[in-house]
């Protein structure tokens, strides 16, 4: 007789039930957490919480939690293969996840070589533009591929010390929640990465009306969806990202990046 | 706000005399009306209504607007939409020598540019002269340079334009804002209309004659006159492609929520509340300059203001004695005059603001200075003002109040400045005197603002990327990185 695994959402570094009490049998077995506008705000307090540590982190620092995290993945190789319905499209799916992570892990400490600039201002000053992560950033993970489709957009949020609060796919959540197993073991702060299980209809108002999030991910929502987040986005102006799901780019790590120029003057 | 004859006595001996300098307006021509500039021709509105622009100064009518109406703003799209395919075709070091053009033709008329922009806005001559219209013309000349050199702007990714730009701009610096939106738009490819304020129409009326001058493609710049609902019109237009705002915060949520689901892309550039961080270990007097560009610099109309004075409470005391005795040098009056410091309240609506809020600091517990100061019977005029005992909570520290009105406050420690500064839901600039180097960049990585000034303030360059964090919007303007929002990627 097996020890069955119950699963847990993942909020500031901890396993937690939901608050609500609630779950749902996605896949008509296994009990998951319905995740709650309340612990939407207990996900955000924490990354909020999170967000100064991680940004201040060298890029270097951030680099190797995320090889670390990669390293972690492809540790659990068969687990995840098996989580995902096993075969060879289980195996790419997962493949492609680890590739993601080491991928954005050799971003971290290139962004600003990349993206910033030093500019010729007309006249004696010294000035300059980097890249800053813009905080709170909320991720809807796809529906389609669970697993690499939720590290293609976790990873260039975090690559650029952006602090991470994700809806894990609402039909398929149990790769996510397994996921943050492997947040678990990879030196990721707590609160870094928080990852909430349950139904997008209740929760995705929440997100995008939450005033302490600071740009929304979309790319893993239905046009209908992507118009109402768009809407109560405006009651703080977050940043709403719109791009493919396959979208891999260092162009999308600067999409969770603030452009902060800095001047000086220049004399004696 | 009178002033008595012992006052005024006080002042005759008090400020050192100028002879009055009044810059000429002879070689200026402002018709008594404009048309609507689309499809390449100034054309009559489609709306017979017309308003009028005054001089905030003389509160004297200058010209005649069209209020542009919905079948205007649509003329305006389609002319851009027609003329979108031919200039994003066209060969771009062609785009460019058009940009280059502009550019030139703006220098060139640049004295009339100041006068007029003077006249509408209300801002000294010496500003409009020495930083509106140079900045404008360089913006120019720095975005004609990218029109042929996409390719390198963007590695591995061929940059497409949008489309047609709807872009509505700010009576602060109306031909600057101007420059800041058509540059990049058109250095990409794409085609524009342009909306100017309903109080400062006059500089973009004399830049459609500069486009007629320059032979540009009819209809790959448009520009309708109007107020907030046909700046409404505009950004809502289904065959508008991209949105760039400059303004409110109020007003760039209601953009947000107005083209949610549309796939328009979007720019913000909103207000502001910025902290100016003074240390103890700072250079006062070079403080003092920094504090008084920061906030009195453009009437205070200026969304990047230093309307926060943050000083170390070691030595709030003698800088605020050497602040005031500064105050009582600037020079409020006649814009037109090249010796104004500090000139007219853009409207008499935003002077209505200014003196709500400002009676709001009073109200709240606020302690009011303001420099004996002659203000002119006609016009709009707010005198240079600076608020002490200012707790965070007051209005006074957490709105924006868009005129020449300083908050001061205090902190003990950088890290209750950092605090302190970053209090607000704003994050467009701050401001940063010490003279400690690693304490500099220290502050400026703390710094929740897209644009930090160390040991100065208010400085301004085509190639330095402006814009803001949270609530002040979204998107840069200037370098680089100006030209992202007028491009497609993928």
């Amino acid at each position: 007789m097996d020890v069955r695994k119950t699963y847990k959402l993942f909020v500031n570094g901890e396993f937690v039930r939901s608050e609500s009490g609630r779950a749902y049998r996605p896949d008509g077995k296994v009990n998951v957490p319905r995740g709650s506008r309340k612990d939407l705000r207990d996900a955000v307090r924490a990354a909020r919480t999170a967000f100064p540590g991680w940004a201040g982190r060298t890029a270097m620092n951030r680099g190797q939690i995320l090889y670390r995290a990669a390293e972690m993945l492809d540790g659990r190789a068969a687990q995840f293969v098996e989580l995902l319905g096993g075969g060879a499209r289980a195996r790419r799916e997962l493949d492609q996840s680890v590739e993601t992570l080491v991928w954005y892990a050799g971003w971290t400490d290139k962004l600003s070589q990349v993206t910033g600039t030093v500019n010729p201002v007309a006249g004696p000053y010294f000035n300059f533009t980097i890249p800053e992560p813009t905080g709170v950033v909320a991720v809807v993970a796809p529906e389609e591929t669970p697993l690499s489709g939720f590290v293609r957009r976790l990873a260039p949020a975090l690559c650029g010390g952006n602090v991470v609060v994700a809806l894990a796919a609402e039909s398929h959540p149990l790769a996510a929640l397994t996921l943050a197993e492997v947040v678990a073991t990879s030196d990721v702060p707590a609160g870094v990465i928080n990852i909430i299980s349950g139904q997008r209809k209740e929760l995705l108002p929440w997100l995008a009306n939450h005033m302490d999030i600071n740009a929304i991910d979309t790319a893993g929502c239905t046009p209908e969806e992507i118009k109402g987040i768009e809407e109560a986005a405006a009651g703080n102006v977050k940043r709403v990202i719109k791009v493919t799901q396959d979208e891999q780019s260092p162009y999308l790590v600067a999409a969770f990046m603030e452009m902060k120029t800095v001047w000086h003057p220049i004399g004696v | 706000m009178a002033i008595t004859k012992k006052q005024s006595d006080a002042l005759a001996k008090q400020v050192f005399e100028y002879a009055p300098a009044p810059e000429a307006i002879d070689h200026v021509k402002i018709q008594p009306r404009y048309g609507l500039f689309i499809g390449g021709r100034m054309v009559e509105g489609h709306s017979k209504k017309h308003f009028p622009t005054i001089n905030p100064a003389t509160e004297k009518k200058l010209a005649e607007v069209v209020e542009a109406d919905e079948v205007d703003v649509d003329r305006a799209v389609k002319a851009a939409s027609k003329a979108f395919d031919s200039w994003a075709r066209l060969s771009p070091s062609r785009r460019a020598r058009f940009l280059f053009r502009i550019s030139r033709l703006l220098q060139e008329r640049s004295r009339e540019l100041a006068v007029v922009e003077t006249m509408d806005g209300g801002k000294p001559i010496k500003e409009s002269r020495d930083v509106d219209i140079p900045l404008s013309a360089a913006h120019f000349f720095y975005y004609a340079g990218w029109a042929d050199k996409l390719e390198w702007a963007f590695p591995n990714r061929k940059a497409r334009p949008l489309g047609v730009a709807g872009q509505v701009i700010p009576w602060n610096f109306p031909l600057l804002m101007l420059a800041w939106k058509i540059a990049p738009a058109l250095a990409a490819g794409n085609t524009v209309v342009l909306k100017p304020a309903e109080t400062t129409p006059l500089s973009a009326m004399l830049f459609a004659e500069i486009c007629m001058q320059a032979e540009l493609p009819p209809g790959v710049v448009n520009i309708i006159t109007g107020a907030g609902k046909t700046g409404s019109l505009l950004v809502s237009h289904p065959d508008v492609n991209k949105v760039a705002f400059t303004g409110s915060t109020e007003v760039g949520k209601s953009i947000q929520r107005a083209i949610a689901g549309s796939g328009k892309r979007l720019t913000l550039e909103l207000g502001g509340k910025a902290a100016n961080i003074v240390f103890d270990d700072a250079p006062l007097d070079q403080a003092v300059e920094g504090i008084v560009n920061g906030i009195y610099f453009n009437q205070g109309h200026v969304c990047c203001a230093g309307s926060r004075l943050l000083v170390q409470e070691s030595i709030a005391e003698p800088l605020l004695e050497k602040l005031k005795r500064r105050l009582s040098t600037l020079r409020l009056g006649d814009p037109l005059d090249k010796n104004t410091d500090i000139g007219a309240i853009n409207s008499r609506a935003q002077l209505e603001k200014i003196k709500g809020l400002v009676e709001s600091g009073i109200e709240e517990g606020a302690e009011l200075y303001q420099p004996e100061c002659v203000l002119p019977e006609r016009g709009f005029w707010f005198p240079p003002s600076l608020f002490t005992n200012v707790s965070q909570s007051y209005r006074i520290a957490r709105e924006e109040i868009f005129g020449p009105v300083l908050s001061v406050l205090t902190f003990r420690t950088p890290n209750e400045a950092v605090e302190k500064a970053n209090n607000t839901p704003y994050g467009l600039s701050a401001g940063v005197w010490t003279d400690k180097g690693s304490r500099i960049l220290w502050m400026a990585e703390r710094m929740r603002a897209g644009v930090v000034w160390a040991n100065t303030f208010n400085r301004f360059d085509p190639t330095s990327p402006f814009g803001g964090y949270k609530e002040s919007g979204f998107g840069r303007e200037g370098g680089v990185h100006g030209l992202l929002p007028y491009v497609d990627l993928n």
